[in-house]
């Protein structure tokens, strides 16, 4: 029999049942559905957070206080103290790649102003930061570098903190206090969502002048990081490297010895995005292979059913002359017909839920040609694998036994 | 191996004495728990090409039983079967295969047409199994079932044919290979004495082209249109006679009151 002749054949069978060949079929549809909606929207959420990554300056650098070990603990990073304000001078005096850098220091912060109240993180650093990030105002200024020499009381607020804190009312020029120090708020900066690599809040923040932070609030003279711009996005790795070379010189680290320190360029950052995205793929593989296995034994159910309905017709088929191999692939033809057909609605399923989702989020859709390859692949596997126990029942009846069966 | 079954008239004569079918003391027994049913004690039969054999019997005596033998669908538990001069038992199951499909055409005692599926498709089942290209199948599943005059019929599902039609159906699909011989359990049963008799014809016709005919029936009425009756009793060959007066069932329909269809 030719192979055409055996899938009309198994269509017709399977069009005799169609709310229960839809039914078999659902296993298969919505675990292809779903990883193929997830698998769009994470590629989607992928791109999106390279985008943002780019957005931030491809030249951008982050120098971070190192990790020290304590007594065999591990204190995460930013708990050494040899990070200072003079490294940074000597970074943008002897580091000819590194264009601008600002100092940084953190510190959490309850925020008080009239009867609300707000927890956190307050950030010292210098004006220059707000242009190493191209991040603009939406509202008032930066404070200056006076107000850095001064350890002024002023300070910058992001969207979350201002909408917390000020509703409605008009922020600039008003009197906050923070961890019971007043401050007068100069300015509010545009907000930039929350951080689809971090998944933090990136507007929930309070930017005060680092002398400020340091004299008035923790009381710590070191620094926690340092940004640095590169002169060029070409130059950038020439500027991680000279930094590093800077540093250890400056922090006397014998060769060999480990870094106090680190510096991250952003196509480390990016890569570091890309490898959450590869985990998040396998995971997604691996909720695949359970939803098809699932559908697969699903598939196998129906077809043993199916098998003892049709007895008679088998013993009809084999007593016309059909072979073993014949009732074999009628059989197997029909599981992997049913896969195939529930592979290729869960792929239309799985486009439509991720062209829904990523529209909300405004994310891009991406799904490539070779998932949609796989999972056709995948059910047709499915449909073989779980098809052909069946259909060795049927091809091993015997035919006088069939055709006896009521 | 295959010898052919075309109605070749030079061909029919040189092997009219050819036996076709040789049975020697075959046995059936059906375990049942503590039972053993004897169907089958010791059958004996040689039929010859274009041959025209009727088998009567009581209902039990074990017709179906050596029928289904005959037909390659059942094997017997002691004897030895040899169709065209093969040890059947000797055959693997896909060798078995390939002669119920073209060698034997079978009509079984139920119609075993299957259901929801037209005339046309039921009569074209075994041409999907043998080494012909579909319009092939499709031309010789129609000409089939024009040759028991339900050309007029081939889209209608076996629910919407009559018993006589549906039995008809089941000859075409019996005969669409080309075999050189037909096995047939009752397929007069239940059927008005006309159609019955129009059933006889198309055998008639069937048997003068060399087909060789094996066919179970209860009438006597039925029997005489044969040319070779034998009885069953008991699982035994109880008689086995040549008919002499062998009506032709064409004219015999003559003299039947006319039925609507
Ligand atoms: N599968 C089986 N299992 C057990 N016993 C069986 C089986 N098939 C047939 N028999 C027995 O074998 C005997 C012969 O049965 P068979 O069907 O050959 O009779 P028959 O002559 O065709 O009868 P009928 O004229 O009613 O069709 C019966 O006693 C029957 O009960
Ligand atoms: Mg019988």
């Amino acid at each position: 029999m030719d192979l055409l002749a055996i899938v009309r054949i198994a269509l017709r069978a399977l069009g005799r049942n169609k709310m229960r060949s839809i039914l078999t079929m659902l296993g298969i549809i919505i675990g292809v559905g779903a990883v193929i909606a997830m698998l769009g929207v994470g590629q989607g959420a992928r791109q999106t957070v390279q985008e943002q990554i780019q957005a931030m300056g491809s030249n951008l650098l982050f120098v971070g206080a190192g990790t020290v070990t304590r007594s065999g603990m591990h204190m995460g990073w930013g708990s050494t103290k040899s990070l200072i304000y003079d490294d940074m001078l000597a970074i943008m005096r002897e580091c000819p790649a590194a264009h601008t850098a600002a100092p940084g220091s953190s510190s959490s912060g309850q925020v008080v102003f009239g009867n609300d109240n707000w927890a956190t993180r307050v950030n010292g650093t210098e004006p220059q930061y707000f242009d190493i990030r191209t991040w603009p105002f939406q509202e008032g200024t930066s404070f200056t570098q006076n107000d850095v020499e001064m350890a002024a009381n002023v300070a910058v607020i992001g969207e979350t903190v201002r909408k917390n804190l000020f509703g409605a009312t008009d922020s600039i020029g008003q009197t906050i206090r923070i961890n019971n120090l007043p401050f007068r708020v100069v300015g509010v900066l545009v907000p930039k969502g929350t951080s689809a690599a971090m998944g933090d809040d990136q507007d929930d923040i309070i930017i005060v002048p680092i002398t400020t932070l340091q004299k008035k609030m923790t009381g710590q003279n070191w620094l926690r990081w340092i940004m640095v711009s590169a002169v060029s996005r070409q130059a950038s790795y020439a500027a991680q490297q000279q930094i590093a070379a800077l540093l250890r010189d400056r922090h006397r680290i014998r060769p060999g010895a480990d870094d106090d320190f680190f510096v991250r360029n952003l196509a480390d950052l990016a890569d570091v995005a890309d490898e959450a995205g590869r985990v998040m793929t396998l995971l997604l593989a691996s909720i695949a292979a359970v939803s098809l296995i699932v559908g697969g034994i699903g598939i196998m159910n129906i077809m043993l059913v199916s098998v003892t309905e049709r007895t008679r017709e088998i013993g009809v088929r084999m007593a016309v002359g059909a072979t073993e191999r014949d009732v074999q692939q009628q059989f197997l033809t029909e599981a992997v017909v049913l896969s195939l057909f529930g592979g290729g609605m869960g792929i239309l399923f799985g486009l439509s839920a991720s062209y829904l989702i990523t529209k909300t989020l405004g994310w891009p859709v991406l799904v490539s040609p070779v998932v949609i390859v796989i999972a056709v692949l995948f059910s047709m596997a499915v449909g073989v694998f779980f098809g052909f126990y069946p259909a060795r029942r049927a091809a091993q009846l015997d035919p006088i036994e069939a055709l006896r069966y009521e | 191996m295959a010898t052919t079954s075309q109605p070749d008239m030079k061909a029919t004569i040189k092997q009219d004495h050819e036996t076709i079918i040789l049975v020697r003391e075959v046995h059936k027994y059906y375990e049942l728990g503590e039972t053993r049913v004897h169907a089958l004690r010791g059958v004996s039969i040689e039929i010859k090409r274009g041959e025209f054999v009727t088998i009567m019997g009581a209902s039990g005596s074990g017709k179906s039983t050596f029928m289904n033998i005959l037909g390659c669908l059942d094997k017997p538990s002691a004897g030895r079967y040899l169709l065209e001069n093969i040890e059947v038992s000797s055959l693997s199951k896909k060798e078995l295969a390939a002669i119920r499909n073209h060698k034997i055409g079978f009509v079984f005692q139920g119609f075993n047409l299957l259901a929801r599926t037209t005339a046309l498709e039921n009569v074209e089942l075994p041409t999907l199994y043998a080494r012909i290209s579909k319009a092939e199948g499709e031309k010789r599943s129609r000409e089939a079932l024009a040759l028991v005059g339900l050309g007029d019929r081939v889209a209608h599902f076996p629910s919407q044919l009559s018993g006589g039609q549906q039995q008809r159906v089941a000859i075409a699909r019996a005969l669409v290979n080309r075999p050189s011989i037909l096995l047939a359990d009752e397929p007069t049963g239940n059927l008005d004495s006309r159609t019955s008799v129009e059933i006889m014809d198309i055998f008639q016709n069937l048997n003068d082209e060399g087909l060789t005919i094996v066919l179970v029936t209860h009438e006597p009425d039925i029997a005489r249109f044969a040319k070779r009756s034998i009885q069953f009793r008991d699982g035994r060959i109880h008689r086995d006679e040549r008919i002499q007066t062998r009506p032709r069932a064409s004219e015999v329909i003559q003299n039947l009151p006319k039925l609507e269809d």
